[in-house]
């Protein structure tokens, strides 16, 4: 094993994910809002919903479509760079990634097709069924995605043989508590990539002054939403918390820079640790709330990172900042959202452009958040790929080169980075030029299934359009 | 429960080299010299499919990690850098697809991404066939060939040889679904394109038994086997005659024909071998428990519904394309 391959192989792992990961906790928000949206309109009528729903459906095509070709790349990848993961581990992870790919791929492909081209063909409670089961399939996916990570941070269920992981109990490996408190998470935490987005585009408009009806629902259903959702994800996040806590005890140590045992276990708010001593520099802690935090108790006994032999560590540094990044876009967004809603509540919030201005620069936080809990998740797991069982170091292609793998790296930067610039920028043309000009062209615009991104093309291409250009 | 995991990969593969080698092809084609006017109707006549085609690949890498891990996880990593051009192909030529439209100034960019794309991810699917019928160098259920172990002038030569059959049918579905001038250059690319694929072909097979000696003997005691190299031979008769003929249709589904006999063909002579002459399919296989989970849903419920869809959507889109019922 050649230890410069580990690293770009890990580095170029963290990368793709990280790129595909942006658009799936977009458009799992997104279709839940497109289900509200076009509910709202069946039951109200009235068009600005309607106007809403199809706008957002163009943005959502975009980035799904982004969404779909970068997770291609996920299918292959644990072959390619982790043979000896994917070897061992193939019983169980394949048969979860299966289920993801053929519940995802049977309602997203059969139900987004009539989400685009079907609206005039099938009755309205049809319409909204078939928004429903494109959210289903997105959500279902992410359950999926999700059992198989927890698997890979407390694997359960299963016995070794023949140096494979062999499962015995597929109900303990799908029904354990530890998914069932991962999969809220990261599944809130798209819902609040979406609430903030469409919140942050209502008050866009507002500051630009346009829009002004649809800016005040978006506005008003995204903050309202995220009002409410963040609490919830800040007690669920203590609960994920918590099973890090119990099965983890390490990535524990880790996220709170604790070097030694601590009875009672003082909180580090924020400090600079540093591993060559073992402690930490410039540290602001409380005493006592260590280990409220960690056990709820006054007295508990905390684990230091010392108590782990070197090898069996994680890194500190990058656990300990992201966790603190991701819990300070929570507070801040749990700001946002209270303040919006309350003097959105009192007709208020219109006229203060500041908090608008906040609200509008507000929207990549909750990507931040996400990122930097997976950066948690992933690095507090180090050194190990499945927990306590498998090391990164041995879960790697024994015979993979530096250079191959570093030639894929800059590969894949290279034209992510590409597509990342036009696709950022399409969208954000869209977002620009906002829901005008749809009204009844866009009922008719033919689309295609199978075609999410054709969604948003131009109604009319200067230049023709293909069925006929043949003739 | 074995043999039910390699018949649906089976399915899926050859789902996804008919499906996804037509619009590839036309991918292929379209780096030719080309008018405007012809490109928007060779992506036209892909335009509805192509996505959900290329997502057989998919089905095709999670069925194989879940029922024959060992198979995913050797050949994935010996084909480290054919598999990552692979994807970076389809990536580019995906999104190239969606973006071309929205550009006026740098639509040559995209164009070239999109054929390009179609390509190199073509060749590559190529020269990975090549390499593992060649024989991968695996010793002790380990890859050890290195990072260049599948490059071969046998693996090159397959490689051009699948973009040529691709492009065949790419200009098969061209004429399918086109009319006018369009449909009239893609069949005159037909009869060069097929005879370079059939003298491939022949190549390849011949190739293959000359090395592994094993195989010709497994044909001569089972003489019912050459019923597939038959039909692809029948096949290829009913191409010619329907190409003279200007038959519109069938030209399709001959050369598809020609690829299900040739994957036939391959397929049998390797049997039972998943990697040839290295892993056998039961040794390959997952645990009974891994093999039953997916079975009592993926495979029982979820696949046949998988193919019911697509049925329906070529349906939906049946016919020639020059109505105004598919266009943006």
């Amino acid at each position: 094993m050649d230890p410069t391959a580990l690293l770009l192989s890990r580095l170029q792992f963290a990368f793709t994910i990280s790129f595909h990961i942006i658009f799936p906790a977009f458009t799992i928000g997104l279709a839940a809002w497109l289900t509200v949206l076009e509910a709202m309109h069946l039951r109200s009528g009235k068009p600005v919903y309607r106007t809403l729903f199809e706008f957002w459906l163009k943005i959502f095509g975009v980035a799904f479509g982004m969404g779909v070709v970068s997770g291609v790349v996920m299918a292959f990848q644990f072959g390619t760079n982790w043979s000896v993961l994917s070897k061992m581990s193939g019983p169980i992870q394949g048969p979860l990634l299966s289920y993801e790919t053929f519940t995802a791929f049977m309602l997203e492909a059969s139900f987004f097709g009539i989400l685009i081209f079907g609206r005039t063909r099938v009755p309205p409670w049809f319409y909204l069924f078939s928004t429903a089961m494109v959210a289903l399939g997105t959500t279902l996916s992410a359950f999926w995605i999700m059992v198989n990570n927890s698997w890979m941070q407390v694997p359960t269920g299963y016995v070794m043989q023949n140096g494979q992981f062999v499962p015995d109990d597929w109900m303990q490996i799908i029904f354990n508590r530890v998914v069932w408190v991962r999969f809220p998470h990261m599944l809130l935490a798209s819902y609040l990539t979406g609430a903030f987005c469409v919140a942050a585009t209502g008050a866009w408009y507002l500051l630009r002054r346009t829009y002004r009806a649809e800016a005040h629902v978006m506005l008003r259903m995204g903050l309202a939403l995220a009002a409410v959702l963040l609490p919830v994800q800040l007690f669920i996040g203590h609960l994920v918390g918590d099973y890090v806590h119990d099965y983890q005890p390490a990535k524990f140590a880790a996220i709170e820079a604790r070097w030694h045992d601590e009875q009672p276990a003082s909180e580090v708010l924020i400090a600079i640790p540093d591993s060559s001593t073992e402690s930490n520099k410039y540290a602001i802690s409380i005493p006592v709330l260590g280990s409220i935090i960690g056990s709820m108790s006054l007295s508990s006994k905390e684990v230091g990172l010392t108590s782990f032999p070197p090898q069996d560590r994680p890194p500190v540094a990058i656990p300990f900042f992201a966790f603190r990044i991701m819990v300070g876009c929570g507070l801040l967004m749990l700001a946002l959202a209270w303040l919006g809603s309350w003097l959105g509540l009192k007709h208020r919030l219109e006229r203060n452009r500041l908090l608008l201005w906040g609200i509008f620069l507000s929207f990549p936080l909750p990507w931040i958040a996400i990122l930097t809990g997976w950066y948690t998740a992933e690095v507090g797991r180090q050194p190990w790929t499945v927990y306590g069982v498998l090391r990164t170091a041995d879960a790697v292609t024994p015979f993979l080169t530096a250079a191959a793998a570093m030639t894929s790296l800059i590969m894949f930067v290279a034209v992510y980075a590409f597509i990342f610039s036009f696709g950022t920028y399409y969208i954000y043309r869209l977002l620009r030029a906002g829901p005008a000009g749809l009204g009844g062209e866009v009922l008719h615009a033919p689309a295609m299934p199978n075609r999410p991104m054709s969604l948003a093309d131009r109604p009319r291409p200067p230049s023709g359009n293909y069925a006929q250009a043949g003739e | 429960m074995v043999t039910f995991w390699v018949a649906l990969l089976a399915i899926s593969i050859l789902i996804y080299l008919l499906l996804d080698g037509f619009d590839l092809g036309v991918g292929i084609l379209f780096l030719l010299p080309n008018s405007e006017v012809r490109r928007q109707a060779m992506l036209g006549a892909i335009a509805p499919f192509w996505d959900g085609n290329e997502t057989w690949l998919v089905v095709t890498g999670v069925v194989l990690w879940g029922a024959f891990p060992v198979v995913y996880a050797t050949v994935l990593s010996a084909f480290y850098i054919p598999v990552i051009f692979m994807l970076l192909g389809l990536i580019l030529r995906g999104v190239a697809f969606e973006f071309r439209a929205k550009s006026q100034h740098s639509r040559w960019i995209w164009d070239l991404g999109f054929g390009g794309g179609s390509l190199v991810a073509t060749f590559m699917q190529g020269v990975m066939v090549g390499a593992l019928v060649q024989g991968l160098p695996i010793i002790d259920g380990q890859y050890a060939g290195g990072v260049f172990g599948w490059l071969s002038g046998f693996s090159i030569l397959c490689g051009i040889g699948l973009c040529l059959g691709y492009a065949l049918l790419g200009a098969c579905w061209l004429v399918r679904k086109r009319g006018g001038a369009v449909r009239d250059l893609a069949r005159s690319q037909i009869p060069v394109l097929a005879t370079g694929v059939l003298l491939f072909l022949i190549l390849v097979f011949s190739h293959a038994l000359l090395q592994h000696l094993p195989i010709l003997h497994r044909w001569i005691d089972r003489p019912y086997l050459f019923v597939f190299p038959a039909i692809g031979a029948g096949a290829a008769c009913v191409l010619a005659s329907s190409i003279l003929r200007h038959d519109d249709y069938w030209p399709f589904h001959m050369v598809s024909l020609i690829f299900i006999s040739a994957f036939g063909t391959l397929a049998l002579s390797f049997w039972p071998y998943m990697v040839p002459f290295a892993i056998t399919i039961d040794e390959a296989a997952a645990p009974h428990a891994s093999l039953a989970f997916m079975f009592w849903g993926a495979g029982l419920f979820i696949f046949p519904l998988m193919l019911l869809y697509v049925a329906i959507g070529f349906r939906v889109f049946r016919g020639k394309f020059d109505s105004e019922s598919v266009r943006y």
